[in-house]
């Protein structure tokens, strides 16, 4: 996701990475705790903690609530993590206590496939008694889909990862079916949001289909069709995707990544 | 009460045996792989190797062939990508196929708490409208027996025959105190036959029993107390060193092509007699990048009843 672009009306720069983190971090407005991964995912919480969301706790699977990082973790085990939080648990307990309990606000998944209603594949391309790709697994992805209140999704946006039809289904998303979805009596509402490289979607509360809200500036509708495996849904009031803004990238650039790891 | 001092040949040598399975826990953090490395020394064969995260240990392991099987829940190379030499069995059987067991992490966590309270399964709120049971017959759907009728799965428990924990010390006995993350290391100890644990520092009695807090293992469980400092390396153990993050990223080139594998594990595990010659080998300056600044804690006041 290192793609360079820049605004087109001759304003500040930004690459493709700064704009979603931006517009993913502003999906957290007012959230009081999220459960973050590593990677994007923990730069966007880290924004949002400095902009939309000043309460944001950072709770992470490997059993810290309330962390503050002071350099970027390398990993959702980073021992930057433990060091000054508010509590350190065992996993146990931040799984059955935390999230079982239903105690989680927003969690940060993402896959190498994801379908029209967010389900999620992080177990195998291919079959799974003899996969072309064995990929990582579930993780906590499974239960964390099932617990968190929300979902929200960064991934790159291709055919291959936007498909009709998963080879796994890891981590359960929408069903199809709104009555069978509102009966399950799961504490999660399943994904809300999804941000690509390309644009960014929310899941139709009739239907629970990723339905395309925003396209990123210079991106036209051709390019997500392009780079998704079915005919997405189109929201009315289809926009542009605000850009990241100058406060924005100045905390990215200056206080968050100074490396430019994730936002080069 | 008796020392369970020993040297880590003798209680790898002593306590695991071909065809165990065996659990070296620690999530990120405090994985012992001073202990994978004697295993592999001493050419452990049959294993069943069960950990959460298997992270690069376990394909050092793998590719050193001690393991015949996987039980886990997350297979990859944390903040850097796969672990090649596990996947090379998986998808192309080479050498040999690698049977794998896959679990969710809440999955792994509850078989180990099953296993260390004795109890036949451990239900959890997981694995719903998800294809993992499908491929893994020992999860299985259950109804609540009381009044709301609640669907759960259950997973079996998980006992290893041995259990290999790290911690930043203990005493003689085994009473050992960790602190930082602290993973599934006091679940899967309590749900071993055996259990080896290893230190950065043997402390006295005192030093444990003055913070009864922090002990998250009590020796009655402990069969070895291993005293081997940066046993953890490239792991991390919190206040001691930070993770080798640049190993964590060399072992991916390394593990790719099976002839560097091979020649990484002469080199840094076969070619040498215990894990202070490693330590040795990589120098004082290495270790010394790795130490962090002070964060001390404050202190509590236990009080005196006396």
């Amino acid at each position: 996701m290192s793609v360079p672009s820049s605004d087109d009306g001759g304003g500040t720069r930004y690459s493709k990475n700064e704009l979603m983190i931006a517009a993913s971090a502003r999906l957290l407005a007012g959230v009081e705790n999220c459960f973050v991964g590593v990677g994007l995912p923990n730069i966007v919480c880290n924004l949002a903690q400095r902009t939309v969301a000043p309460e944001l706790q950072l709770v992470y699977e490997s059993g810290v609530f309330g962390a503050r990082p002071r350099r970027l973790p390398l990993s959702i085990g980073d021992p930057t993590l433990a060091t000054g939080s508010t509590a350190v648990t065992s996993m146990f307990e931040l799984f059955a206590f935390y999230l079982q309990a239903g105690l989680i606000d927003v969690a940060f998944l993402g896959g190498a496939q994801i379908d029209r209603f967010g389900n999620l594949n992080t177990t195998v391309i291919g079959d799974y008694a003899q996969p072309k790709v064995r990929l990582p697994g579930s993780g906590g992805a499974c239960e964390i889909a099932i617990h968190a209140r929300k979902i929200l999704v960064i991934m790159r946006q291709a055919e291959r990862s936007f498909v009709e039809k998963l080879h796994f289904r890891t981590s359960p998303g929408h069903s199809g079916d709104p009555a069978h979805d509102r009966d399950r009596g799961w504490s999660g509402s399943g994904p809300t949001n999804v941000v690509t490289d390309l644009a960014t979607y929310a899941f139709d509360e009739e239907t629970g289909e990723m339905t395309l809200r925003t396209m990123h500036p210079g991106v036209g509708l051709e390019d997500v069709r392009a780079n998704m495996a079915w005919e997405p849904r189109v929201a009315p009031d289809l926009a542009e995707t605000p850009r990241p803004t100058a406060d924005e990238l100045r905390l990215l650039r200056e206080e968050l990544d100074p490396g430019r790891i994730y936002t080069k | 009460m008796t020392s369970k001092v020993a040297p880590m040949r003798e209680a790898v040598a002593d306590l695991v045996r071909d065809g165990d399975t065996v659990a070296i826990e620690g999530f990120t953090h405090l994985i012992c792989f001073a202990a994978g490395h004697e295993i592999i020394r001493q050419r452990k064969r049959d294993l069943t190797l069960a950990r959460m995260t298997p992270d690069v240990v376990y394909d050092q392991m793998v590719g050193a062939g001690v393991a015949r099987k996987l039980i886990f829940s997350w297979l990859g190379n944390p903040g850097v990508g796969s672990l090649h030499a596990v996947r090379r069995r998986i998808e192309d059987r080479d050498p040999a196929p690698l049977e794998i067991e896959e679990y969710s992490h809440f999955g792994m966590v509850c078989r180990y708490v099953a296993g260390a309270s004795n109890l036949p399964f451990f239900p959890i709120r997981s694995y719903y409208e998800s294809d993992i049971p499908e491929v893994n017959p020992k999860i299985v759907p259950m109804t609540s027996p009381y009044d709301d009728g609640s669907e759960v799965y259950v997973v079996p428990p998980l006992k290893p025959d041995v259990t290999i924990v790290h911690a930043q010390r203990a005493d003689r006995e085994g009473n050992a105190q960790i602190w930082g993350l602290l993973g599934c290391q006091k679940e899967a100890a309590f749900a071993a036959d055996r259990v080896i644990v290893v230190v950065e520092e043997l402390v006295d009695g005192d030093v444990i029993r003055r913070d009864p807090n922090r002990t998250v293992i009590p020796g009655i469980v402990v069969d070895a107390v291993v005293e081997e400092p940066f046993a953890c390396h490239p792991s991390f153990a919190q206040g001691y060193y930070d993770r080798d993050n640049a190993f964590y990223l060399a072992w991916d080139a390394i593990a790719r092509d099976p002839a560097t594998l091979e020649a990484w594990l002469r080199e840094w595990v076969h070619g040498l007699d215990s894990h202070a010659d490693y330590v040795e080998k990589w120098g004082a300056e290495h270790w010394a990048s790795l130490r962090p600044g002070p964060a001390l804690s404050g202190e509590v006041d236990y009080g005196s009843y006396a």
